[in-house]
């Protein structure tokens, strides 16, 4: 090979692997730019079909944002969901970390079913859950309130966040542990100082997805919840832009944008730390 | 310091007997190296003793209190594994001082303790370091500081030198065999390296099967083992077995010479084919087959250089052995007979 040759091999290389990247860039990112553009294009613009769909064709208007934030809840809603999701983290952490624990040191083949047959559960659609819930939460009196919401998600966060803690758990060597404990800890006290620390990226990763999971919730959002001023975002946007067959699309990705960004953030914060929670229990 | 004690010690996995009514004392102030081949349950028994597993039955006594039901915790045992732990969260200093926080020691007292025990060490300059930023050695060193800091009553070290290289396995072993001789805690010392063993322990207990087949000093383990386990995984080469009626003869390689060199009276002569001689430097190994016995025994002798006889394979030699250095074994039991010989 020349060395012509090989400046050209490796130039073709990089351009291969920009070129690549920047396909996934714009692939992964035009969501959130439609979303962006749309909430802020005027309504003919966007109604207009001959018109350049990726560009402002007319001047940008406030005037979506306006409506979303004026005319509809939007603020409640975002606080509602705020709200629930702090509650079910908060409950699903109680539950799926020592739950987790349990399943990654229980030794012996019960620890394998029953890990499976917790994963299980979460695989039961809301879609069939739904009709026993109502009765539960009726029978509570619980009926269009929040805490409803706070009582049913726990049912797949938990579930979930023990599967995939589990894993993290399993990766930490008992042997810290049991040093910690002969260094003058008891169980609890090994796993709150050693155990908890180590896995800070997996309780990490069940509180991010716990709360993703809530904020993408919808079924049983709409079915337990029936009043405006309790609704949660995901059930409240679409419930009201959209009007019979007018959809309010500028404030509908205004209100999609204002809910997704914080997350999407607090993701790319904790982006490494979340993908090796990933893959943490793929190696055994 | 104290004695730890393990009374009828036993520890079963369903049907797999690690640890098989151990009865063993580690005296105060003393080293005592648990040697065995893998699996003989070293590490179930230390694990024990430490209170991490909970024996089958029998008692573990520290001090003259029974401590079987306390956790670990409340026995004040320091522990160096295998892997040596280190919290890969915490700072080598933090490291160090895990056990007084847990003690809830306080600051200045933490500070002066941690800064002794580096010293003892020679890691002062890495407490600021994360473990995975250490050298397996240096990992070792802050594993050991982490055990000595609280000043446990008993040392239990799980085979802490078999992660370093040769080299500085050797300087580990004179480090560690100082500061427990400058330090006089008694320490419990789990390996499967004989020369290990020989060389740090006080006493010896080589466990087989999960049981003690012989406790003793170094000396007594090598000359007066007990059966014919001992006899054969003590000693490098191995101690040589030659078939005689219903018992075996054992004698060890270096004892094994030609008869022009060994000329005392009260020799056991063997008619000896050689087969293969290696070169070992300071010493000669000769492989070879022992003739005109009812099956051919394959036995090695051990010469120093300064043994100049000329030796090559395929001739036929007469080696001896002075009687008093042959041991004898009842075949059936593998036990030492004793009396045998003068
Ligand atoms: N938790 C356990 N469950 C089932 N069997 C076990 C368990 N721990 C140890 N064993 C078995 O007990 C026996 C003794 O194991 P142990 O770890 O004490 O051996 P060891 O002498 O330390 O060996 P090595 O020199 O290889 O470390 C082995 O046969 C092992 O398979
Ligand atoms: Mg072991």
């Amino acid at each position: 090979m020349t060395p012509l040759e090989a400046r050209a091999r490796r130039w073709g290389g990089a351009f291969g692997r920009t070129g690549l990247l920047m396909f996934f860039v714009s692939f992964l990112a035009f969501p959130f730019y439609w979303m962006l553009i749309t909430t802020f294009k005027t309504t003919q613009d966007l109604h207009d079909i001959t018109n350049n769909p990726y560009l402002f064709n007319d001047p940008p208007t406030l005037h979506h944002l306006v409506v979303l934030f004026e005319d509809t809840q939007y603020l409640q809603w975002l606080a509602n969901t705020g709200l629930v999701g702090l509650a079910v983290v908060a409950i699903t952490l109680l539950l799926a970390l020592p739950a987790g624990y349990a399943l990654a040191r229980m030794t012996g083949a019960w620890a394998q079913t029953l890990g499976v047959a917790i994963f299980l559960t979460y695989l039961v659609p809301p879609t069939i859950l739904f009709v026993p819930f109502s009765r539960i939460i009726a029978a509570l009196g619980l009926q269009d309130s929040l805490w409803s919401l706070v009582l049913v998600y726990p049912s797949f966060t938990v579930p979930f966040c023990s599967w995939l803690l589990m894993g993290f758990f399993k990766a930490i060597p008992r042997d810290l542990e049991e040093a910690a404990m002969v260094d003058g800890l008891s169980r609890l006290g090994a796993f709150l100082k050693v155990v908890m620390p180590i896995s800070l990226a997996g309780v990490l990763t069940a509180v991010i997805f716990t709360f993703t999971l809530v904020t993408q919730e919808f079924v049983y959002g709409v079915t337990f919840i029936t009043s405006s001023a309790s609704y949660t975002v995901s059930v409240g946007v679409p419930t009201f832009l959209v009007r019979g067959d007018v959809y309010f699309w500028g404030s509908m990705m205004g209100a999609c944008l204002i809910a997704s960004v914080p997350i999407a953030i607090v993701y790319n914060l904790f982006v490494d730390r979340f993908v090796a929670g990933f893959t943490v229990g793929a190696g055994k | 310091m104290a004695t730890v004690e393990a009374r009828g010690v036993s520890k079963y996995f369903d049907d797999v007997h690690a640890v098989d009514g151990i009865d063993l004392v580690a005296r105060e102030g003393e080293f005592l190296a648990l040697l065995g081949p893998s699996g003989c349950g070293k590490t179930t028994l230390m694990r024990i003793i430490a209170g991490l597993e909970r024996p089958t039955a029998g008692d573990v006594v520290i001090d003259g209190e029974v401590v079987t039901d306390l956790p670990p915790r409340a026995r004040n045992v320091a522990m160096v594994f295998q892997s040596y732990a280190l919290y890969p969260h915490l700072s080598v200093a933090k490291n160090i001082s895990f056990p007084l926080r847990a003690l809830g020691t306080e600051r200045g007292e933490i500070a002066r303790k941690v800064g002794w025990a580096a010293r003892m060490f020679g890691i002062e300059h890495l407490l600021a370091r994360k473990p995975r930023q250490l050298s397996g050695g240096e990992r070792q060193r802050v594993a050991l500081a982490r055990a000595v800091v609280r000043e446990p009553v008993v040392f239990l070290l799980d085979e802490p030198l078999s992660n370093l290289d040769a080299k500085l396995r050797n300087a580990a072993r004179d480090e560690l065999k100082q500061f427990q001789r400058h330090l006089g805690t008694t320490t419990i010392y789990v390996t499967h390296d004989q020369a290990e063993a020989m060389g740090l322990g006080d006493r010896i207990a080589v466990l087989n099967h999960g049981k003690v087949c012989q406790i003793g000093t170094p000396q007594e383990i090598y000359g007066r083992p007990v059966d014919v386990f001992v006899a054969t995984f003590i000693g490098s080469p191995p101690m040589n077995l030659v078939e005689e009626e219903d018992i075996w003869l054992g004698f060890r390689p270096e004892a094994f010479l030609p008869r022009q060199v060994e000329r005392s009276e009260g020799s056991v002569e063997f008619p000896f084919r050689v087969t293969r001689v290696e070169y070992l430097g300071a010493e000669r190994l000769v492989y070879g087959v022992i003739e005109g016995r009812a099956s051919d025994a394959h036995v090695i002798s051990k010469l120093p250089t300064n043994v100049r006889a000329d030796i090559t394979p395929g001739e036929r030699h007469v080696f001896v052995v002075r009687s008093r250095d042959i041991d004898r074994f009842d075949r059936q039991s593998g036990r030492r007979i004793d009396g045998g010989a003068p």
